[in-house]
């Protein structure tokens, strides 16, 4: 089970959350100029790594707010915690996890 | 009661155990004495019973071969009825009082089991033999022939009587294993004020230092230990938990213990906890040897044997044989001759001993043989001879012997490292896998970390354990280690005999009866890696995982694939390390307690009205049953009232969310695939939100309270995932829009009136709302008071009835409720049950989704493609219509259904097949979703989806369900009052 610091209410047991994907998902500008493709692209495409993924949580049984956090899928170990429409400090270069 | 001698094999003084407290057991039947301080195991042994089991797969006899949580043979089924435990490893089963235990896996008993005859014709059961030899027609026909023929116990088959607890738990350090090692570790931190969770699995403290003969500081290796342990309990900062396994350990270091209560109201506690850091000194477990017949009762650990002869004062046996590879072995014989009990004969494979160690022997005048092995055994129901052979098999003789004590070499219990990912590596001098690469936060230490000497292992655990401290930030006066005066033998230079492979059977997993006959088969079939080894012998797969075989087999598999046994590597432990009961699991999350009632807020006066209650996330009245009604006839007779004069329905579940803002409409309006910007303040439109595939996820009415508030209504099962939705929406996509959203669906209670007569009860009522159909016409809401409450008053209908959706503050809604029952006697109102609404609504051919929807459906399916179509601005999921798969003209759309035969009921879930012809198998056409008889149009009706459904109105079709078949017609899902007069008024 993994503990993770919910920036606004500190660290809580994974149960107290919920799992929402990728981060920096990029929904067309305009949808209906998409083609199929980029929105098959935006829709169902995901990077799924060995090793640093950007990857966004709710905090469903707490504050219920969304927050982004870099995490090592081989090691489950946080590099990063950080907003909402903020960046990542945290750069993956080789596949790996690089606290920059 | 048959006479015997009382503890026969108990020594008249000595040991842990307290002789003033005798306690009485019963083992098969018959009635025995042990105590205080006894194992179930020890107490056995002390009245000389050797054959205590049978076997998984060969009901091979079998005796305690262990002193731990290790033991491969001694399972045993402890209590009886309900609360048996089956399969309960005897030397962990502390003696109490009354105490009922029975032998398993034996019929009619364990000294003469039917089943043995599955050993004398064992040639015929090897490794993988189930898997190819019952293939045909299936596995199926014979399993259950199969499964009465091996495994363990008898599992249970009613409830479980016992009660669970579970516990939270946090701390700075957890140490796991409170023998010599662990003691130190958490007196050193304890004293510098680190928070300490201090877990041993045996009913006391101590480790070794209970049955190994060594002193420290001056003073026994016990009365020291006993020392620590009272200075730990006066510690606020130091918790013991004794009788604990520590069973897993997850990521970030989550860790769980299992804790076994004695004279506790629970039998178990499962604890959760969340260290900072975790120390390993578990210790090491002693491991067999393989040589032929090797599993026989009397043959025992040398360790084992020297725990029951030092802590319980049991001797298991007077005429003693040695057999090992190593130098522990030896101590056994040392500390039985302090007994005055001789070892005949001490068999070493290694070719060498110390000098040291010859001497000792020859003082004692005990035989030491090097370079030898053991060639085979004899004895059914206790071994009672030993033939030895050289190692290249010149046979040596053989000799008499009652107790034959094994030591293979140490491995160090290190399941928690790899529960963690740790890494193992394979180290040749000791012949076993020490801890390589550590996980974040974990020590190892003591013998857990290759340590064999007892002042090594107190050195190494005050070094690790002050630099844990510092870690954490603790500092001070660091403790350095105490004085070993007298040590045991260490595990010094171990050696691995070659294979003899001859034609009688060698276990190298005594608990699956895995013979070094299944190793061979296997390499011979090619599995080689050590997974599929693994899987294909069983090795390492029953209830002990492999505690005292798995090194065997790995040293196996190198020697029968000719490599180095560190490039066989290990199979990954996994969590739990000890079987864990599933009551532990589920702690008091039974039953009641499995999840919470949600309660309706007039749900007494819903008893009073008997009610008939079904779960639908809430407690429900499906229909109020009168006096010889089934709910059958009660649900016909609420649909007529509703129709014909009033009904009254709690509505209270419904979602409510009030979205407020200066962005709310357009926030809404990219909820909704209906336009929001255009309604005005008081008004309400029915929509349908999407998600982002364009599939409908749910449906419901929103209304316009005033130009920036609004109020979302959304089915009452759906409320905290579109709140969620909203949510994620607005945080992590539109957070420039000024919204803030609030659910406020437990705030207030609702009700409907319905029928032709609710506006005259609502008016009977009193209210303050102009409740004509010109100032409230249909779709529209008004705030106001009714019945001397703050109510919001909106014409919506889910029946097709007028009817009114009267909101008031839920702590009122008993009182309202029974209000609008008294004074609407007169009107003839009636309560109704949402059985009887789902019946009104189909009549409709309104949908209800997740029923008549599902996880493909989207707008142009159910008929609202008009809408989507016609909005111009951009909406969740608008995109996704216009796939191509979403335009196609086969697509399952809803129409609905009536039988020729207006007598015959149409199931839901039915397939469609065109004509009323058609031969099965062929492609499903589409499904039933809903169905009811319609007590207005006095037949059953049913809504289904259907491929092309809308173009396809009077086609007939087949409603196919099992063997039922249905001659349908297709028609408009509008049954009833189609044109919409009833809702003009
Ligand atoms: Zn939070």
């Amino acid at each position: 089970m993994l503990r993770i610091k919910c920036p606004w209410c500190g660290v809580r047991d994974q149960t107290d959350f919920q799992f929402g994907g990728e981060s920096h998902i990029a929904r067309p500008e305009t949808p209906e100029h998409a083609s199929d493709a980029e929105w098959a692209n935006y829709l169902y495409f995901r990077k799924n790594p060995k090793g640093l993924h950007y990857e966004r949580w709710v905090h469903s049984y707490g504050c219920r707010q969304w927050f982004n956090i870099a995490r090592d899928t081989l090691t489950h170990e946080i590099i990063e915690v950080y907003k909402m429409g903020e960046q990542p400090s945290t750069r993956s270069d080789t596949g790996k996890a690089n606290k920059k | 009661m048959r006479s015997r001698v009382d503890n026969p094999a108990r020594l008249s003084d000595g040991g842990l155990i307290d002789r003033n407290k005798p306690l009485q057991f019963s083992f098969n039947g018959v009635n025995y004495t042990g105590y205080e301080g006894d194992t179930l195991a020890s107490a056995l042994l002390a009245n000389d019973i050797k054959l205590v089991a049978r076997s998984f797969k060969y009901h091979r006899p079998r005796g305690v071969f262990t002193a731990g949580e290790e033991e491969p043979c001694a399972l045993i089924e402890i209590g009886e009825g309900d609360a048996r435990t089956p399969t309960s490893r005897a030397p962990m089963i502390p003696l109490v009082q009354g105490l009922i235990t029975n032998s398993q896996n034996c019929w009619p008993s364990v000294n003469f089991d039917i089943g043995r005859v599955l050993d004398f014709t064992h040639i015929f059961w090897p490794a993988g033999f189930y898997n190819k030899t019952f293939k045909w027609p299936s596995w199926h026909t014979w399993e259950n022939l199969i499964r009465k023929s091996t495994g363990l116990g008898q599992a249970l088959t009613g409830p479980d009587p016992d009660h669970y607890e579970q516990v939270n738990a946090h701390c700075d350090l957890l140490i796991c294993g409170g023998g010599p090692a662990g003691l130190l570790a958490a007196r050193t931190a304890g004293r510098l004020g680190v928070r300490v969770m201090l877990v041993e699995q045996d009913q006391s403290f101590g480790g070794t230092l209970n049955w190994e003969q060594v002193q420290i500081e001056g003073k026994s290796g016990h009365s020291w230990s006993l020392n620590i342990i009272d200075e730990l309990d006066s510690m606020k900062n130091v918790m013991l938990l004794p009788h604990t396994t520590v069973v897993g350990n997850y990521d970030h270091n989550v860790t769980t213990l299992l804790q076994t209560g004695q004279g506790t109201a629970w039998r178990e506690c499962f604890w959760t906890v969340r260290p900072k850091k975790i120390l390993l000194a578990t210790g090491a477990i002693e491991q067999g040897l393989i040589f032929p017949n090797n599993d026989r009762p009397g043959i025992m650990l040398a360790s084992a044997v020297r725990h029951y002869l030092n802590r319980y004062a049991v001797v298991p046996g007077r005429n003693v044989m040695v057999a090992t590879n190593n130098d522990t072995a030896y101590q056994t014989v040392f500390d039985l001759a302090r007994k005055q009990i001789a070892v005949s004969t001490v068999v070493d494979i290694r070719t060498e001993v110390s000098e040291e160690i010859r001497q000792g022997m020859a003082d004692l005048g005990t035989a030491l043989i090097c370079g030898v092995r053991i060639s085979d055994t004899r004895g059914t129901r206790g071994i009672n001879k030993v033939s030895i052979e050289s190692l290249d098999g010149k046979i040596m003789g053989s000799h008499q012997c009652d107790l034959l004590a094994v030591s293979g070499g140490w491995s160090p219990r290190l399941h928690l490292l790899a529960h963690a990912r740790g890494k193992l590596r394979f180290e040749p001098a000791s012949q076993s896998f020490l801890a390589d690469t550590l996980p974040p936060g974990f020590t190892v230490t003591g013998s857990a970390a290759g340590c064999s000497k007892l002042t090594d292992t107190l050195t190494d655990a005050i070094r690790k354990t002050n630099n844990i401290c510092s870690q954490l930030g603790f500092t001070g006066k660091h403790a350095t280690a105490p004085v070993v005066d007298k040590d045991a033998l260490g595990s010094t230079k171990t050696v691995t005999a070659p294979l003899n492979s001859g034609k009688h059977r060698q276990w190298i997993d005594l608990a699956h009866d895995v013979t070094l006959l299944d190793a061979e088969l296997a390499v011979r079939e090619g599995f080689v890696s050590v997974e599929h080894f693994k899987r294909f012998t069983t090795t390492g797969m029953s209830v002990d995982q492999g505690k005292t075989g798995n090194l065997n087999a790995i040293i196996a598999l190198a020697a029968l694939t000719g490599r180095e046994t560190a490039d066989i590597g290990t199979t990954t432990f996994r969590p739990p390390y000890v079987p864990v009961t599933l009551g532990a699991i589920a702690g008091g999350n039974l039953g009641e307690f499995y999840a919470p009632r949600r309660y309706l807020p007039a749900h007494t006066l819903h008893q009073q009205l008997n009610a008939h209650f079904a779960d639908y996330d809430w407690q429900r009245p499906e229909c109020y049953p009168r006096a010889g009604e089934t709910v059958e006839d009660a649900v016909h007779r609420e649909v007529l009232a509703v129709r014909q004069s009033v009904g009254i329905f709690d509505n209270s579940p419904i979602g409510k969310i009030e979205v407020r803002g200066t962005d709310a409409a357009e926030f809404l309006n990219r909820v909704y695939i209906n336009n929001v910007l255009t309604l005005k303040p008081g008004r309400a439109r029915y929509g349908l939100m999407l998600n982002e595939n364009g599939v409908i996820i749910d449906d419901g009415v929103f209304v316009r309270l005033s130009e920036n508030h609004f109020l979302v209504h959304t089915t009452s099962g759906a409320v905290s995932r579109i709140v969620a939705m909203m949510e994620e929406w607005l945080q992590c996509e539109w957070s420039h829009l000024r919204v803030l959203i609030d659910d406020i669906t437990t705030q207030w209670a609702n009700f409907t009136l319905a029928g032709p007569r609710a506006r005259e009860v609502l008016n009977a009522l009193g209210t303050d709302i102009d409740l004509s159909a010109k100032n409230l016409p249909h779709m529209a809401m008004a705030s106001g008071s009714v019945a001397g409450l703050k109510a919001r008053v909106a014409r919506i209908s889910f029946s097709g009835e007028l009817s009114f959706e009267v909101s008031i503050p839920a702590c009122t809604a008993q009182h309202f409720m029974q209000t609008s029952l008294n004074l609407g006697q007169a009107f003839g109102i009636t309560p109704y049950g949402i059985e009887t609404l789902m019946v009104l609504r189909t009549e409709k051919g309104y949908l209800h989704v997740g029923v008549d929807t599902d996880g493909s459906s989207t707008p142009d399916d159910i008929g609202w493609g008009h809408v989507a179509r016609k909005k111009t601005t951009d909406y969740i999921g608008k995109r996704s219509l216009f796939r191509p798969a979403n335009l196609a003209g086969d697509r399952k759309q809803l129409v609905g259904l009536e039988p020729l035969d207006s007598k015959q009921s149409i199931p839901v879930g039915g397939h469609l097949l065109p004509g009323t012809e058609q031969q099965v198998p062929v492609r499903t056409e589409g499904w039933v979703t809903s169905a009811c008889y319609s007590p207005n149009l006095k037949r059953y009706i049913a809504l289904a989806v259907l491929a092309g459904g809308r173009q396809r109105l009077d086609e007939l079709l087949t409603v196919f369900d099992e063997d039922r078949r249905i001659a349908v017609k297709v028609v408009s899902p509008l049954f009833y009052d189609t044109e919409n007069e009833r809702l003009k008024d």
